[in-house]
């Protein structure tokens, strides 16, 4: 009787909100390559990173006061007064930095075997806004906790698009509401970090899901597994994303819990990585500190920035060398000439530029934490016409090289 | 399959140069923070050494608290952490005020300005964390008789700093000449118990920054040792789930 009933509710449902379908679409009869490796375990990674902050994020306002008198207290008191405040805390903090490692891997991943390129060139393109929007969101939350860090960092970021010419002052003014980082500034960075940001983000996640489910996940072998189909329809190659990867991706959350947890527990910092010691001192307009760096996830853009020399009177060519630094990304599907899409299949050159570029990424990343001295300023500039090269140069050295077969099916 | 193994041996590289990689970058800050600044001596610490911890919380309201509040900090928090009894924390580290209150300093802003020439002296609640441990413990070691300066002192790692020596009476007056710090006149401690004494103060401070550290840790076990379960059991279920791709026939 029960079960007849069920039964009924649950068609009723169906007929008005198909979930059946959704699941079947979706879940159980959506064919994903059955070859994938270490690195696609990131894309749901990043999901997970995304809940862990949205859920930690919203208990933190639950506590957290944006108002410039009581922000730094309110951080304090959440690490001391509420119940276990100080996991809440550590757990959006490590999450901040740990999202970056994750999406820099996911990224790195479209690299190496070209899902970027056709038919998912919008898929990368959403990706990469995604991408933009975490810095920003990063950015205006490392604002929050009104650390000496917080507010210089902030004043630094801001009046870079004071160089801008003849409107750049006037840009700065209006993204702080003030003449400096202020009460005003912290508010609207609040709001933006948990209301507009946010929702952005969901929604264009919506979208990276939905361009990808369109045509299917790539490969470790660039091969399209839709070319090869069985009588019924089903890829070859793909096997149902639940429950083999649902499976598969759980083992891979619990990997990076086993990174994530010691870090939250152990070593929230992280050697001043994830949490800088200056940010324990409460904002101070009136000193500067010595040494203001961006956190770790920014570095390789900001020694781009500081590596590009005044000309004309004006500092703004190193602006622009930082944006085009994150911009060029925007241009892979397009620079990428090569016959194929995996680099198990790409020719000697690539596999060169692609190291070169991993290791002027991660120098840049590491000279951008550092106070500049006339080495480090060579070779930020060396490393910074390295990392151009990689893309400006792409659409020839993928075209000459010589590329080796590609199989019909996945190996 | 030769292609898999190979797949295989290309992440190995990956891996292996990512690690590579990791391990440069953190010998390059190594470096850079070895060349930076003064050298700082390592400060003897022991987190479960809770009687230095509640020597360190005397010392502290003896010697620092008459400038120095520790204004996120409650004297109920010390007592039950420190493992105080409450008529003892009442009498001898609140005096008189409220136990639950914050530990404030008794010194007004027109005071610090009159005395020392700033608004107030720092909150130190976040010292130990903000500077480190080995800075403070160098720190509070640093001072020597400055004639030139209008308290009389000056700090050999913090050049020209506002406060004076307030803890001269323990340790007595060092100069500095060229062979770096010298005991010009003995305290009523010797260095071997002043040394000791500014450990259990900075021991106490490191447990200001962070109340919650040791809790922090020992929850900590639990979970990774969770994590570690889990890790072994969705490993199984995942091989279990995959065995009809990785081996269709068995």
């Amino acid at each position: 009787m029960s079960k007849v009933s069920m039964k009924g509710l649950a068609d009723w449902v169906e007929y008005r909100l198909p979930y059946r379908d959704f699941v079947r679409n979706h879940l159980t009869q959506y064919w994903a390559p059955k070859n994938f490796n270490f690195w696609y375990y990131f894309g749901s990674l990043a999901l997970i990173v995304l809940v862990i902050q949205i859920v930690s994020g919203i208990l933190l306002t639950m506590n957290y006061k944006p108002d410039a008198a009581k922000a730094f207290d309110s951080i304090e008191y959440i690490m001391r007064d509420v119940n276990f405040g100080w996991l809440i805390r550590y757990v959006h903090s490590t999450g901040a930095s740990m999202f970056f490692v994750v999406i820099y891997l996911h990224m790195l991943r479209a690299m190496l075997y070209g899902s970027y390129r056709n038919p998912r060139e919008l898929l990368w393109i959403i990706g990469m806004i995604i991408y933009v929007l975490l810095m920003a969101e990063a950015f205006m939350g490392y604002l929050l906790p009104w650390g000496q860090t917080s507010y210089w960092g902030a004043q630094v970021i801001v009046n870079l698009f004071a160089t801008l010419p003849v409107i750049g002052e006037d840009v700065s003014v209006f993204i702080r509401g003030d003449y400096a980082i202020s009460d005003v500034t912290l508010n609207r960075f609040f709001a933006l970090h948990v209301v507009a940001l946010p929702l952005l983000l969901l929604g264009l996640v919506f979208l990276h899901l939905a361009a990808l489910h369109t045509h299917g996940s790539n490969n470790p072998d660039g091969v399209e597994i839709k070319l090869n189909k069985d009588e019924s329809g089903k890829p070859k190659d793909g096997i149902a994303f639940h429950p083999y990867y649902t499976i598969k991706d759980s083992f891979g959350a619990v990997v990076f819990l086993a990174f994530f947890t010691p870090i939250v527990f152990f070593a929230p910092e992280l050697n001043g990585y994830f949490l800088e010691f200056a940010n324990f001192v409460p904002a101070d307009a009136l000193k500067t500190p010595e040494h203001i760096a961006p956190l770790w996830y920014f570095t390789p853009f900001y020694s781009i920035l500081r590596a590009v020399p005044p000309f004309f009177n004006t500092q703004v060519w190193g602006v622009l060398a930082m944006g085009a630094s994150i911009g060029v990304f925007f241009l892979l599907p397009w620079l990428d000439r090569s016959p194929v899409k995996s680099i198990r299949y790409k020719g000697v050159y690539t596999k060169i530029a692609m190291v070169l570029f991993g290791i002027s990424f991660i120098v840049l990343g590491v000279l951008g934490t550092l106070p500049p001295t006339d080495l480090r300023q060579i070779l930020a500039q060396v490393f910074s016409v390295v990392y151009f090269a990689f893309f400006l140069l792409m659409p020839w050295y993928s075209k000459a090289e010589k590329c080796k077969p590609v199989p019909e099916r996945v190996s | 399959m030769q292609a898999r193994t190979r797949a295989r041996l290309l992440n190995r590289h990956a891996v292996r140069l990512l690690s590579l990689c990791l391990l440069l970058w953190g010998s390059g800050q190594a470096a850079w923070a070895a060349s930076a600044a003064v050298e700082l001596d390592k400060a003897p610490l022991d987190s479960f050494d809770f009687a230095s911890k509640q020597r360190g919380a005397q010392l502290y309201v003896n010697y620092c608290i008459g400038c120095h509040s520790l204004k996120y900090m409650r004297y109920t928090r010390v007592a039950e952490d420190l493992g105080i009894p409450a008529a003892v924390a009442q009498s001898n580290l609140a005096f008189g005020q409220e136990l639950f209150a914050p530990m404030l300093s008794a010194m007004t802003a027109e005071q610090g300005a009159a005395w020392f020439n700033q608004a107030l002296p720092p909150d130190l609640s976040l010292s130990a964390r903000s500077r480190s441990p080995d800075w403070l413990y160098t720190y509070l070691r640093s001072f020597y008789r400055d004639p030139g300066r209008p308290s009389g002192w000056n700090n050999a790692i913090f050049a020209n700093v506002a406060m004076p020596h307030t803890l001269q009476r323990l340790q007595g007056i060092q100069v500095l000449d060229e062979d770096g710090l010298r005991l010009a006149s003995p305290g009523t401690m010797n260095p071997a118990e002043y040394d000791v004494a500014i450990a259990d103060l900075v021991n106490f401070l490191v447990y200001v920054a962070e109340p919650v550290r040791l809790t922090r840790h020992r929850i900590g076990y639990g979970v990774i040792i969770f994590v570690l379960l889990l890790g072994v059991i969705t490993y199984m279920m995942y091989r279990d789930y995959w065995r009809d791709i990785t081996s269709p026939q068995g």
